[in-house]
């Protein structure tokens, strides 16, 4: 019954009152641990504040992390939105495997990139030892900037690369051939035509890019490069909590600069413009060129897979003589890591259901802000937000401080938006008819949402918690700072052992969260019918 | 296409309920729904017979839609009430959910559940009954829709005609005292419409239920319909036999809506009327009553009323438009007194653009009527806007 749609819903007179407080209830939950932030800015003196900002160190904190964002942004601009073109739009050979592996980077965490880029190509790493036979005393600087830049660059440019091939595949190529009847050339099209119709999709993978090298923890640490990260943990293990606490606040700061900045960029265009099911056909022939771009696709993928892997694997090949060592791999630190995670992605689905449920049915002002609310987790890094929660379980919930609950907590806090973002698509997809028939046919409302609703979102729900899952696996700074003294997983084992330079001892737990990465990476792609043709 | 309209309903006068004094099994009064300050439905009244088929019909934004809404209780109305079989089930202080009505929809794109095969669709509203006694309503539905093998298809399998029948055997399925249809053919190609048209038709004269359909197609109203609601503007326009609608329309609306409609002006006085037409006899007019004597009115005329005839001498008008529809040719006269007609002649006989013509009245029922000053100053611009269409 779609003649007399009304695209606001009732304006509220409609609101189901027990999902409305379910999904208010989660807002002021996710919005509780930033308490810490505004408490701290407002102990902290104005003057004090403005004397920590304005000395030279901080100012050259702010330099070096504006520095990598934006250097890390443009390179992943540059490198991902060719390779989509080139898998998408041209009769690349391979194209379906190429794909796959220029989108696997993403599985790999950044400091496991960051740790085995050090030992490859660090003073006196592998590479350095490979090449000494023809003379090489030295390999050019991999700390510090390079280093940085490189490594967050090579692990998030698949955001870019994935957004903009949706775009281009939903792209209706008769607007091309529309243009080349109107004596367009080829690129005069594409610049014209396609250009702005993915420039929606490239600003959300850009977006995405940006924040991921902001708030980036491993690789700066690991790159000893003094970003906000870096200089907020160091601070914060050397007790000096009112400097970390205002690093954080301008990293936030930064975070919302960020993200206002890309939505003035995006303006008010819909995030994938294109037309749905347009026709896509009429790919450019590459010719001779075809070769250049398969090594182009194979060198980035390259790079940012052998190198780690290879590492990895030489590691675990020499490793083991020094079994026994207190730094040796158990176990267990698999199974509490897929545990928390496991336990994250639940509750992260059974929160953010309420939520988008909300979001994408009965949009109003309340419902918006609930839903912004659930996106802290995006704009407030790791490492803030495990601060926050340090604080927050002192101050406020000294019992559950160093539990599995606060430590789960922030994790669902963190990734929330990713459940949040699934489940509300899902939502979005599903004809509003349908619950309506299963009314008229004697349901329920909640009878209605559990015969009908909830088997057509399961692919999303299955999708968004899988994606949680994988990211908990991954995520370092909220662990080391919130877990339960003694309790280790796949990741602390793994700084663990990098901090104390053992990085062989890091290769059998990064294999273990390669392996399961790749795998929740699977599911996500089957679950979302993401077509890699 | 008016005439075979007509005819087609004509035919069909036998089926309708003999007895118009029937308890009514729908009810509306005075129902009002707003959206914010967007006044959809306006002071709705309406009755609805036992076995009877209403056609609500409409442009798109009249209300027809919200109207089948309100009465599914998808919608709560600001004012008014909906009663179902003398029981209110939408009012000031009592609203009954729609599982709770026993009113079943036909959804305009059918909304099928994807995730369930065409069986377990029509099972779907049969969940209370046992076992076998719903295998067997099922077994009953597919068989009435003629899709007894297609029961362990899943929707995306099925043709539009097919989802179609689905449709109308899922809401069909647990007995509701009232069906609801949403434009239940507007999904389908043209050819299948009105096969489609026929099919429903026959089903729902099969099961007796009392339906309400909306649309926005005339031809289907007029084909499908025991009577007919015309709305416009959240409104009840008039409501009657299909040809009664369509001969004797209450408003310019109604007879704009309905096919295409002239408007003669015309002075009333002794027995004739004087019309660009030359005189019209007072006794072809549809209730002329005396008050109107030394009145302007405007008499309607449709296409199948009039013929234009190619004359070299005295002219009623000439040809300013024409229209080539394949079996026939819709002509536009433009007459001496500026009033444009439109004439509708077989395609073998073409007058040429501009040729001067006589008009002769060639109606053989009573011609429609409206009073001079209900007409609106744009009246020739729309019926302009009308031919160019």
């Amino acid at each position: 019954m779609a003649t007399d749609n009304h695209t606001i819903d009732d304006a509220g007179d409609d609101l189901p009152l027990p999902t409305t407080i379910a999904s208010g209830a989660v807002a002021a939950a996710v919005l509780l641990p930033l308490v810490w932030l505004v408490r701290t800015a407002l102990d902290v003196g104005l003057a004090d504040a403005i004397a920590i900002s304005t000395r030279p160190a901080t100012v050259e904190v702010f330099l070096n992390s504006a520095a990598l964002v934006i250097t890390v942004t443009v390179a992943s601009v540059l490198i991902g939105v060719p390779l989509a073109y080139l898998t998408v739009r041209t009769d690349l050979p391979f194209r379906r495997g190429l794909t796959v592996a220029v989108s696997l980077p993403l599985v790999i965490p950044s400091y496991v990139g960051a740790f085995a880029f050090v030992s490859a190509f660090g003073p006196q790493g592998a590479f350095q030892r490979l090449l000494a036979p023809l003379g090489v005393e030295r390999l050019p600087e991999i700390y510090g900037f390079p280093g940085a830049a490189l490594v967050v660059t090579l692990y998030t440019y698949p955001y870019v690369f994935i957004t903009t091939r949706a775009a281009l595949k939903s792209l209706d190529t008769t607007l091309i051939d529309a243009a080349r009847t109107l004596e367009h050339g080829r690129w005069e099209a594409f610049r014209r035509v396609t250009l702005p119709q993915i420039r929606p999709a490239v600003t959300a993978g850009s977006l995405l890019v940006a924040l991921y090298a902001l708030s980036d923890f491993g690789t700066p640490a690991i790159m000893q490069f003094d970003a906000f990260t870096r200089v907020i943990y160091v601070e914060f293990t050397s007790f000096g909590s009112d400097v970390a606490a205002l690093l954080s606040l301008q990293l936030v700061a930064v975070t919302l600069l960020i993200l206002g900045l890309e939505s003035h960029v995006r303006g008010n265009e819909p995030l994938y413009a294109g037309r749905q099911g347009g026709r896509t056909g009429g790919t450019l022939p590459l010719g001779r060129w075809k070769y250049v771009a398969v090594a182009a696709c194979l060198a980035v993928s390259g790079l940012a897979i052998l190198v780690p892997v290879g590492i990895l694997l030489t590691w675990l090949a020499q490793g083991g003589a020094e079994v026994g060592n207190a730094l040796a791999f158990r176990p267990e630190y698999a199974v509490n890591s897929i545990g928390v995670a496991a336990g994250a992605a639940l509750v992260a689905t059974l929160a953010g259901l309420p939520v988008a449920y909300l979001a994408a049915k009965h949009r109003t002002r309340l419902t918006d802000a609930f839903e912004r609310a659930t996106y802290v987790g995006y704009a407030v890094p790791g490492v803030v937000l495990g601060l926050a929660l340090v604080y927050f379980g002192t101050s406020y919930a000294q019992p559950l401080y160093q539990t599995l609950y606060l430590l789960i907590a922030a994790y669902v806090v963190r990734f929330l938006p990713q459940a949040v973002g699934s489940m509300r698509a899902s939502f979005l997809r599903v004809n509003p008819a349908l619950p309506e028939a299963a009314r008229m046919l004697g349901r329920t409302s909640f009878g209605a949402f559990r015969a009908v609703t909830l088997p057509l979102i399961a692919p999303g729900l299955l999708g968004g918690a899988a994606l949680v899952f994988l990211t908990t696996m991954k995520e370092l700074p909220a662990t080391l700072l919130l877990r339960p003294s003694g309790f280790k997983t796949l990741v602390t084992h793994i700084w663990t052992a990098t901090e104390a330079g053992y990085y062989g001892h890091a290769a059998v737990p990064a294999l273990i969260l390669l392996g399961v990465s790749g795998l929740s990476m699977l599911v996500i792609l089957s679950q979302e019918g993401y077509d890699v043709k | 296409m008016s005439n075979k309209t007509t005819h087609a309903t004509h035919d069909r006068t036998d089926d309708r309920p003999t007895d118009a004094g029937d308890a009514p099994v729908l009810e509306l009064d005075a129902v009002e729904k707003s959206y914010g300050s967007e006044r959809v439905i306006e002071g709705l009244s309406l009755s609805v017979h036992e076995g009877e088929i209403l056609t609500l019909l409409g442009p798109s934004g009249c209300g027809k839609t919200t109207t089948l809404r309100l009465i599914a209780g998808l919608e709560r109305p600001n004012a008014g009430e909906v009663a179902l079989n003398d029981a209110t089930v939408s009012g000031p202080d009592r609203f009954v959910a729609p599982e709770d009505r026993g009113v079943g929809v036909v959804f305009q794109e059918f909304a099928l559940f994807p995730h369930l095969t065409a069986a377990e669709n029509v099972g779907f509203g049969l969940e209370a009954w046992d076992d076998d006694a719903r295998d067997a309503r099922i077994d009953e539905l597919l068989d009435l829709v003629g899709l007894e093998a297609q029961g362990d298809s899943y929707p995306d399998e099925l043709s539009g005609g097919q989802q179609q029948r689905v449709a109308l055997a899922r809401s069909l399925a647990p007995e509701p005292d009232v069906l609801l249809l949403d434009e239940p053919f507007s999904n389908l190609d043209v050819d299948l419409r009105v096969q489609m048209r026929e099919e429903v038709r026959r089903i729902l004269k099969e099961t007796g239920v009392t339906a309400i359909s909306v649309t926005h197609d005339q031809e289907e109203a007029m084909s499908i319909s025991d009577r007919v609601a015309v709305m416009n503007d959240g409104r009840i326009e008039q409501v009657g036999d299909p040809e009664q609608v369509f001969q004797q329309p209450e408003s310019r609306f109604v007879a704009g809506f309905l096919g295409h409609a002239s408007f003669l002006p015309g002075y009333v006085h002794g027995g004739e009327v004087t019309t660009g037409l030359g005189p019209i006899s007072r006794d072809q007019i549809n209730g002329l009553a005396g008050t109107y004597d030394r009145t302007r009115i405007d008499v309607l005329v449709r296409p199948d009323d009039i013929q234009a005839v190619p004359v070299d001498g005295e002219a009623d008008g000439r040809v300013v438009a024409r229209r080539y529809l394949g079996p026939t040719i819709l002509y536009e006269i433009r007459l001496d007194d500026d009033t444009t007609v439109q004439c509708m002649h077989n395609h073998d006989e073409s007058i040429p653009l501009d040729a001067s013509v006589r008009i002769e009245l060639d109606a053989d029922h009573e011609l429609a009527w409206f009073p001079g000053d209900q007409r609106p100053p744009d009246a020739d611009a729309d019926a302009d806007a009308d031919a160019a269409e």
